[in-house]
């Protein structure tokens, strides 16, 4: 007889599910071996979530077989998954926000004395897991007020509390910062070496580097790739991903900067403490920071979102310290926010509605009135000009994926050819293929002579695209470096507040 | 003098019906389900605790009888928003506006009255202490929620299925079952509350004689953030009110006003409870739109 440990922890045969209109797997084999981190890529859509979804007894395969330990499984829930031994920990939480560490752990599988749930033991419990794990979290906080990163953690505790010996992970480091990344890596390499298992769900090429032992690549539904991640590279990886060559991390060339069109001098709102920098027109600046340092929030105040209390912001000499966003449109800034789905966009509206927003106001507006064939013909050109793809203007735009999204909106606002655009986050959650467009729309329009304020949690991109980086620590710019000087030890180190307005000037007289 | 025991005594009476239907709104509210039909399932409650006091003789078959008779009216919402996923508002509005027109109905083909029904030999629910049974059963069953909800693995469940149905499911919690049984469990709250108001606090049914209380509940819920403490301290504010209405009219005013006095505490107390949550919510943006 083999001994179980012999049986790969996972093992996914001929799975094939097909969707009204899409094959989402196509005969996909995937073979995951005990004790190794196995990373799972592909764009969106590829059918990595819907590959998850069969595994994990949440949707049912039309074809192939699924085996845990060994053993044959057909899992009509979520349930059965965990009685396997499988858990997942899916990419927006669930968790209970008003309860506490302990009681989210133990949830449907409390300890209990006369019925009632034994919080002593929930808590004692907990206390266990996080000294055997090192998942650092207090038992008695509520999870509603826990960062990010230590409510991954519970998501974590959660499973091992009920057994799970394989955790499948999907985009896990989404919502996390790069320390808090790290961190997590940490803890799933000290899992893996007590012989647990991990399924990563990702697209993000440079942790599966760092962090698997293995991976498997889909595209169109079908297994592309299989990869030894010690003996493969990130251009490999994202070659099969998006089946084409693809320059990743590319430090584009610096403009050529000229007058100053956005000055902003000693401003103070809630969570940003007197900031001052100016943007030249042809040039980007790009501020890099942990979330939640007040990059937002600087962003929204200079869109007139949010009231200045002090200090002063013109835009091309006028002063706007005090103008609403209305205002400060009209007088030549646009603006891409950070959450396209709640601020950016319109879900229920329709595409061309969503394109037409903003230009509602200036060219497309007739005696105030929206003349429909303008609105159409507005976002025929724009679609066709960034590459938007969408089956008809008419859909709403929650149809669209979260690129095209992405695209929709920034094609929006790229269009107002305002002399200053802010822009933030432009490529969270979107694929490789669409990040190349973006950045490349993104330096044709610094090119053409407009300025841009970017914020971005991502160090490669603010590197790739700034031609100057301000770093904001606790409300806070403490420090500003040239395209040159902006490598990313420097920055990680200035983002966890290892710079202060002195570090700056050292770094100047080097 | 104003306050005394005989007001006191007032305002506990006229707190058992508000306390029981708040307790089901308040377990509701906790599953997730704004349960706005605990005035409907009250009345259908009174209507039920008449009639069968009256044919069988007996109060505590007409108690009985109210809290099935209302926990299957209020399957209405179960279903209708549960299992149907539709609008929790307006089933409990559409709730509440066919009780009044079912049990005056009723009324007539039942009994061959309008408006009151009312009889020497109709019996109502014994006293002790000056008190139905009822109301000492309402104050148990604020210590028994308490505890079931706060401690009790069920309560645990239900409090999570409230917060985050999809978070339960996956951990293998039907959020569906726990709505279900708290609908139920206020359906059979309500109904008590309707025997007590038609059998306790007086013997007889009038149409439309639940007069808002279940909308009152509906604020206690509110104020007392479906806590079953805080139920108990918002729907004694509203026992108060009615009891020092009814004394103020003792005093010479007039009845259209003083009856007013429960209402009026109660839009001090929404005022209050919705003044808050707006301090909580962040500033909106501005000037997004033109």
């Amino acid at each position: 007889m083999t001994p179980p440990q012999a049986d790969p922890a996972v093992e996914l045969r001929g799975i094939t599910k097909r969707f009204p209109g899409t094959l989402a797997n196509d005969a996909v084999d995937l073979t995951v071996r005990r004790g190794e981190i196995h990373a799972l890529m592909g764009e969106n859509g590829a059918g990595k979530s819907t590959l998850m979804s069969i595994l994990y007894g949440m949707t049912r395969a039309d074809a192939g077989s699924v085996r845990v330990d060994g053993r044959e499984a057909d899992f009509a829930s979520p349930g059965d998954a965990m009685a396997a031994g499988l858990g997942m920990v899916h990419q927006s939480f669930k968790l209970f926000d008003s309860l506490s560490v302990a009681e989210n752990v133990v949830y449907a599988a409390e300890p209990r004395r006369f019925g009632l749930v034994d919080r002593a033991a929930a808590r004692r419990r907990v206390r266990e897991l996080v000294e055997e794990h090192g998942l650092a979290v207090d038992p008695d906080a509520r999870v509603g007020d826990l960062p990010v990163g230590l409510r991954q953690r519970v998501e974590i505790l959660k499973l091992l509390h009920r057994g799970a010996r394989t955790l499948i992970l999907d985009e896990p480091t989404a919502v996390l910062t790069p320390a808090e990344a790290d961190a997590l890596f940490t803890v799933l390499k000290s899992l893996t070496a007590q012989g647990r298992t991990v399924i990563l769900v990702t697209h993000k090429l440079r942790e599966v580097l760092e962090g698997s032992d293995r991976v498997t690549v889909l595209r169109d539904g079908r297994v592309v790739a299989r990869l030894v991640t010690a003996e493969t590279s990130a251009d490999e990886i994202a070659a099969a991903m998006t089946g084409r060559a693809v320059e990743l991390d590319r430090i584009h060339a610096p403009g050529t900067p000229g007058d100053v069109v956005l000055g902003v001098s000693g401003l103070a709102t809630d969570g940003v403490r007197e900031a001052s920098l100016t943007v030249r027109a042809g040039e980007i600046v790009g501020i890099a920071g942990v979330a939640g340092n007040g990059q937002s929030e600087l962003i929204e105040a200079l869109a007139g979102l949010r009231p200045t209390s002090t200090g002063q912001v013109t835009l091309l000499d006028a002063d706007i310290t005090h103008a609403s966003a209305t205002e400060r449109r009209l007088k030549g800034l646009a603006y891409v926010p950070e959450d396209r789905h709640a601020v950016g966009t319109a879900p229920a509206a329709s595409v061309a509605e969503n394109l037409a927003m903003g230009h509602h106001r200036t060219s497309l507006s007739s005696r105030g009135l929206l003349p429909p064939a303008g609105v159409r013909a507005h976002a025929r050109q724009l679609t066709e000009r960034f590459g938007i793809k969408a089956s008809a203007p008419e859909v709403p735009a929650s149809a669209l994926s979260g690129g095209n999204l992405q695209k929709l909106l920034i094609g929006r606002e790229l269009a107002h050819e305002a002399p200053l655009l802010l822009v933030e986050q432009p490529t969270r959650g979107v694929d490789i293929g669409a990040i190349q467009n973006i950045h490349d729309q993104l330096i044709a329009y610094r090119d053409a002579g407009h300025a841009v304020l970017l914020v971005s949690a991502e160090l490669s991109e603010i590197r790739g695209l700034a031609d100057r980086v301000l770093v904001m620590y606790e409300g806070r710019i403490t420090a500003s470096y040239d395209k040159d000087e902006a490598d990313e030890r420097t920055l990680g180190l200035a983002m966890a507040g290892g710079a202060s307005r002195e570090a700056v000037t050292v770094e100047a007289v080097d | 003098m104003f306050f005394d025991s005989d007001l006191l005594m007032s305002a506990l009476r006229a707190l058992t019906p508000i306390l029981l239907a708040a307790l089901g709104g308040a377990i509701c509210e906790r599953a997730g389900v704004f349960n706005i039909g605990l005035e409907g399932m009250m009345l259908m409650g009174c209507f039920t605790a008449v009639a069968t006091s009256w044919f069988t003789g007996s109060p505590w078959l007409g108690v009985l009888a109210a809290a099935l008779a209302a926990a299957a009216y209020s399957l209405i919402l179960a279903v209708g928003t549960v299992t149907l996923r539709g609008d929790a508002v307006v089933l409990g509005v559409a709730m509440n506006l066919l009780a009044v027109g079912l049990t005056s109905f009723l009324l007539r083909t039942v009994f061959g009255v309008q408006g009151t029904f009312d009889d020497p030999s109709l019996a109502g629910l014994p006293l002790i202490g000056g008190l139905s049974p009822l109301a000492y059963l309402s104050w148990a069953a604020v210590g028994v929620a308490a505890v079931m909800l706060s401690r009790h693995v069920w309560g645990l469940r239900l409090r999570g299925v409230g917060e985050a149905p999809d978070a339960a499911a996956t951990l293998g919690v039907s959020p569906a079952k726990y709505k279900y049984a708290a609908v139920l469990l206020s359906g059979v709250l309500c109904g008590l509350a309707g025997s007590q108001l038609a059998l306790g606090n007086v013997t007889l049914f009038t149409e439309n004689m639940t007069a808002g209380r279940g909308w009152i509940a509906v604020v206690a819920v509110m104020l007392g953030r479906a806590l079953p403490l805080g139920v108990l301290l918002a729907a004694l504010l509203f026992g108060l009110a009615e009891a020092a209405g009814f004394r103020l009219q003792g005093l010479g005013l007039p009845q259209q006003a003083t009856d007013a006095a429960p209402y009026v505490v109660t839009l001090g107390a929404l005022f209050l409870t919705t003044a808050r949550r707006r301090r909580r919510v962040r500033p909106s943006s501005t000037g997004a739109a033109s």
